[in-house]
């Protein structure tokens, strides 16, 4: 008897943590402050063209809000979002690929190679070879880097990727923003910490 | 501010090439007065070596007011 009591609070408690999940709503107003960059990051790393990806994203927000009323909130708004672009992904590849594309056959001749006349083995996958993998850990990192700094308060987000990943000089930013130089540095030094604390969980030990 | 809390923001400022020579030196030798301090510029110069490892990419302000008027519209 005391077994099931036990169970049944346990269950108790699994729905207590599990409601907030249920709650998932749509927020379009945020979308683009919120999920924009991670999005991109992803697009980014599957098109291998900025231009394209950004229409992608752009196309994906757009998606989302016209099926907005499909959405039933068990997943949460962003999980929603990248199954909405992966899709346009696919979409992108089938339309470069239509028609003309099938019937072309695309293969890149090196021309040191060409002129050896050993081309084919060339073109082989060199087994021992680790490139690909680190290609797509890297982009792996930058998605759980992208996690990170959307969890950062706005002001901290912002400053730390206008000076990591922009490049912004830092008196442009205090102009940009109205701070002073000490104001930003010690920013820069929040966000970095709460970023490595973060990394420390999602990504491995710093 | 104690001599930690200074040592970090050069420390920061060292991430993005922005320390002074000056300031190098004092890092320096104050990292080589305190362990905790060495400890987290090694953390910290991880982090940068992982922000330039995931080559990541962001949306300038403009695209995105851009997205948000073909959002509204």
């Amino acid at each position: 008897m005391k077994i099931i009591k036990d169970v049944t609070s346990i269950s108790v408690i699994f729905e207590k943590d599990k409601t907030p999940m249920i709650q998932h709503q749509l927020q379009p107003d945020l979308w683009v402050d919120s999920y924009a960059d991670y999005l991109f990051n992803f697009a980014v790393g599957r098109v291998s063209d900025s231009e394209v990806a950004k229409d992608l994203v752009s196309e994906t927000f757009l998606a989302g809000l016209k099926s907005a009323k499909n959405y039933k909130g068990d997943a949460a708004e962003r999980t929603w979002l990248i199954a909405i672009l992966k899709r346009k992904v696919i979409d992108h590849y089938r339309k470069t690929n239509s028609k003309k594309g099938k019937a072309e056959v695309r293969m890149n001749y090196s021309s040191a190679s060409d002129a050896e006349g050993d081309w084919m083995e060339e073109q082989v996958a060199d087994p021992y070879s680790t490139l690909e993998n680190s290609v797509m850990e890297n982009e792996e990192l930058g998605l759980a880097i992208q996690e990170c700094i959307s969890k950062l308060p706005k002001k901290q987000s912002q400053v730390f990727t206008m000076k990591t990943i922009e490049g912004i000089s830092t008196e442009d930013i205090c102009n940009e923003l109205d701070i002073n130089p000490s104001n930003l540095w010690v920013m820069v030094h929040r966000a970095r910490t709460a970023l490595m604390g973060c990394l420390n969980q999602n990504w491995f030990q710093l | 501010m104690n001599s930690c809390d200074k040592a970090a923001i050069i420390c920061n400022k060292a991430q993005y090439r922005e320390a002074t020579f000056l300031e190098i030196v004092k890092l320096r030798f104050h990292l080589f007065i305190c362990k905790t301090c060495s400890k987290a510029t090694e953390k910290n110069n991880t982090l940068t070596s992982l922000c330039e490892k995931a080559k990541l990419q962001s949306l300038s302000n403009q695209e995105k007011l851009k997205m948000k008027e073909k959002l509204k519209t």
